[in-house]
């Protein structure tokens, strides 16, 4: 009963917990081989591999491939950790087929604004890893440092959520808060054994009222919103100098904020209000980095036409409102208003319950537009949690569908993923399968949950 | 683009004269009356004078009742949200809009949220207008373990909202009472014992000021709780705790228990059960978000229900994803659990269950609210789709018999943004 006795509705400590409120394979072990797609020398590189898997054929379900199609009665063919073919009536001579007739595959899905890891349970305050609240720049800090791959967590959003990818920011308590990290929902003794090869950083930003307040309170600046751009505008100008300049003395903040500008970080900018996500993207015109998505982003509806524009997604929560003043103009509606706008959409948790419904939520945006008329199809709805979630990560080049030579990041469904009636039967990551709800075994249990009440249990 | 709209926010929000109740007919619908039971096809719910007189098949319409086609619809009782935070507050985060608790008040058992329940609240009309039609009330126990007396609720647009003033009080237990009462568990349990050999001498007329824990106040407050006139809540999760909780009984025979929380309520089943203790509980916390919460499972419901408690789905309060309006899907989510190897779930009449009678009942209001047995209060809500699914959503609702406007903030915005046409004026004009 967090929510009861959570003090975030009284506002002390908003921006210090989350962000809005501030069973392997047998074989090789898959975190001692370095992935080859790190560069050499890459600090803290992603030792992940794919466990081992079979060749393995879904036939007989509706298929939804993430980027919009939708197959009746379809065959997915993945092996080597690869999506190999998608489509009707294909042969799987040499694949262990699975009858999937009755249910429905989606690629894994993705979620772009999580804290697991960094802000883990048991929800203690020796966990609280995900705000360096210390300053209000802190372009230096890595979220994979905080990570513990211990935290439960993870594994409640594989069983029930379906994740196979999702991205770990920092808080938002900082108008920079760090380097977010993706990871691949594969338990690891390490959170390097965790990381997503080859996928790109990104960077935290938060404007509005976290920062403001959070410093404000301290007697410094920022204190207002004019504050806020105050302090980014210069920010971002000590950074460029530096970027233009030879970039020999080590700064860990300003290789970030660098990076940004090189096009190599991605710009995850929290940020609730229409009007306070146009200065940002003005923002982001004058000092030339541009930003990748907006999260919360609650009244993106109010400028879809802007977004569209400006190429930015808007990663959202489905129904959350009235917890902050800027998140009071909250709206069932705002996804299908940005579909309609032609904005990117994808629906994000920012919570550990939250992640383990992403398809739930998804289908609660498309039926508020349902009602207003606006007739979304379902095959898009799931592109809102699979493919633009990797678009606005950079990772969408390796998984996010199910297309030829892309990761073998797969749900099974036991229904239709947009009902609430509907669960993951089983779940592939690179081919491997993580999850089957068949197999009571074949489910992760964190060390934390060795030797404890309910351990190995259903959750 | 200017549209107008039928029924302006001047109108549902100004709360004139209450309507008064209309006798209607809804047929040829899906109808699930909140008992436990299985939806009913092509049935007919009667409302008269603000109160059902029948529903299900074979029920004959008299003539000159407005008769309403519920064909493709469902209809059902309104939802009970349990333990909610509805009235008390505007935006969380502004505290001066946020009645949800006292942290700085002398007073505990005392505070009542009567005087502080606004029925204009956005977030009354938004549960509304997503098909709740009754609440319970609660004050967050803050500097005391006591955080004082709810009420039970109605959702009307209308000046009034309580159904029941002081219907229960709530008590922290558990780590979060420990911490109120000085950091330990051992703390909570003399500050309650304290507390109630205070009400006992209140109630015998006997209060040495000089010898007492509480307040006068607070004091009075609990003489209810000790007789068993009013419930106590108990926010408790651990399993041990709630052992605890239930052996109260030996010492204080006549209180009326209902466990908040219980996330371990499972491994004590069957002790709830045979104690008789009813649970409110948020049904898919799953993680060990504390040391109380160890074994936390979405199936813990489904135990409880098999073993004989009865459940009532609850705490959906604050203001981010644990909205009152989401209640039925979180009852869904239970109905799925049915299709997962060696998890326990409801049947799609017990999970409605859980957030219609089952809920009434732990109010004191069985019979009355929750439900479509005859004599019924009014309280109707009529669907595009099954109610537990995510995409339905209410199409009409009735309370005490009297339809109810389904327009709020958030719909208001919606139809302004429904298109970001400016060419003739700001959309500041749009409405």
């Amino acid at each position: 009963m967090k929510r009861l006795r959570a003090i975030t509705l009284l506002g002390g400590a908003l921006a210090l917990s989350a962000c809005a409120t501030t069973g392997g394979a047998t074989g090789s072990s898959a975190e001692t081989t370095t992935a080859s797609s790190e560069a050499a020398g890459t600090p803290y590189a992603s030792t992940y591999s794919a466990y081992p898997g079979v060749p393995t054929a879904l036939v007989g379900a509706t298929i939804y491939d993430g980027a919009g199609g939708v197959i009746e009665n379809g065959t997915v063919l993945f092996r080597d950790g690869k999506v190999v073919e998608v489509g009707a009536n294909l042969s799987t001579d040499g694949y262990t087929v699975l009858d999937g007739t009755g249910k429905f595959v989606t690629p894994g899905i993705i979620d772009i604004h999580s804290h697991l890891g960094d802000y883990p349970t048991p929800s203690v305050d020796a966990h609280s890893d995900g705000n360096e609240a210390t300053s209000p720049t802190t372009p230096d800090v890595w979220a994979e440092h905080s990570v513990w791959p211990q935290d439960p967590g993870f594994s409640r959003a594989l069983a029930n959520g379906g994740i196979t990818s999702l991205q770990i920011l920092p808080g938002s308590a900082n108008l920079v808060g760090g380097r977010s990290v993706t990871l691949k929902n594969v338990p690891a003794r390490t959170v390097q054994g965790m990381k997503f090869p080859g996928a790109p950083y990104g960077m935290k930003m938060a404007c509005g009222e976290n920062p403001k307040r959070v410093y404000g309170s301290r007697g410094r600046m920022p204190s207002t919103r004019m504050g806020n751009f105050a302090v980014n505008r210069q920010t971002w100008l000590d950074a460029k100098a530096y970027a233009e300049g030879d970039r020999k003395k080590r700064d860990l903040a300003k290789e970030t904020m660098a990076g940004v500008l090189d096009g190599d970080i991605l710009v995850h900018n929290h940020c609730y209000r229409a009007d306070e996500m146009a200065l940002v993207m003005d923002m982001a015109k004058e000092m030339g980095y541009k930003v990748s998505a907006f999260h919360h982003a609650v009244e993106s509806y109010k400028i879809g036409d802007l977004l569209r524009e400006n190429d930015v997604c808007s990663a959202i929560w489905a129904d959350w409102y009235g917890f902050k003043m800027e998140s009071y103009d909250g709206i069932p509606e705002n996804g299908a208003l940005l579909w309609q706008a032609g904005a990117c959409v994808v629906i994000h948790s920012d919570d550990e319950n939250g992640i383990q419904r992403l398809n739930q939520e998804a289908a609660k945006a498309q039926a508020a537009g349902k009602r207003m008329g606006l007739d979304i199809p379902d095959a898009e709805v799931i592109g809102w949690i699979t493919l633009n979630a990797a678009k606005a990560m950079g990772i969408d080049g390796m998984t996010g569908s199910l297309e030829a030579g892309k990761m073998a990041d797969v749900v099974l469904w036991n229904g239709d993923p947009l009902s609430v009636y509907s669960r993951p039967e089983k779940v592939w990551v690179d081919g491997a399968l993580m999850y089957d709800a068949n197999d009571p075994k074949r489910r992760p249990v964190s060390d934390f949950e060795l030797g404890q009440p309910g351990e190995g249990d259903v959750k | 683009m200017i549209r107008k709209t039928l029924l302006g926010a001047a109108a549902a929000l100004a709360f004139a004269a209450p309507a008064a109740a209309q006798d209607f007919a809804i047929i040829n619908a899906t109808v699930a009356t909140g008992d436990g039971s299985e939806p009913i096809e092509n049935a007919t719910v009667l409302v008269r004078g603000g109160k059902v007189v029948a529903a299900g098949t074979g029920v004959t319409v008299p003539a000159g009742v407005e008769t309403i086609d519920g064909s493709g619809r469902w209809v059902t009782p309104g939802i009970v949200a349990s333990a909610t935070t509805l009235g008390l507050w505007d935006v969380g985060a502004v505290s001066q809009s946020n009645d949800q608790a006292a942290g700085d008040s002398d007073f505990g058992a005392a505070l009542d949220v009567v005087p502080a329940l606004n029925p204009a609240s956005q977030h009354v009309a938004v549960s509304r207008a997503s098909g709740v039609t009754r609440a319970t009330v609660y004050s967050r126990p803050s500097e005391s373990i006591f955080g004082g007396q709810g009420a039970v609720v109605d959702l009307g647009a209308d000046a009034n909202m309580v159904s029941k003033p002081r219907a229960f009080q709530m008590v922290a237990l558990g780590e979060y009472g420990a911490r109120i009462a000085g950091g330990s568990r051992t703390a909570s349990f003399v500050e309650l014992a304290a507390a109630l050999r205070d009400a006992r001498e209140v109630a015998a007329g006997q209060r040495d000021a000089e010898d007492s824990r509480l307040n006068r106040q607070d004091a009075e407050a609990l003489v209810d709780v000790l007789s068993g006139k009013q419930a106590l809540y108990v926010v408790v999760d651990r399993a041990s705790d709630i052992r605890q909780v239930l052996g109260l009984t030996a010492t204080y025979p006549r209180l009326d228990l209902v466990l908040v929380g219980a996330a371990e309520g499972w491994l004590v089943a069957n002790e709830i059960a045979a104690a008789g203790v009813p649970v409110i509980t948020d049904p898919l916390d799953d993680l060990p978000v504390s040391f109380e919460q160890l074994a936390a499972t979405q199936s813990n419901v489904g135990r409880m229900v098999d073993a004989g408690v009865k459940v009532a789905i609850g705490t959906l309060d604050g203001g981010t994803g644990s909205q009152p309006r989401n209640a039925a899907q979180f009852a869904g989510n239970l109905v799925a659990l049915q299709n997962v190897p060696r998890a326990s779930g409801l049947t799609w009449g017990e999970a409605f269950a859980a957030i219609t009678s089952v809920p009434a009942q732990i109010a004191g209001f069985d019979g009355s609210f929750g439900t479509l047995s005859p004599g019924a209060t009014g309280d109707v809500v009529m669907w595009d789709g099954d109610p537990l699914e995510v995409t339905s959503a209410p199409v009409r609702v009735f309370i005490d018999g009297i339809e109810q406007p389904l327009v709020n903030h958030q719909t208001r915005l919606r139809d302004r943004y429904r298109d970001l046409d400016e060419s003739d004026l700001p959309k500041a004009y749009d409405w």
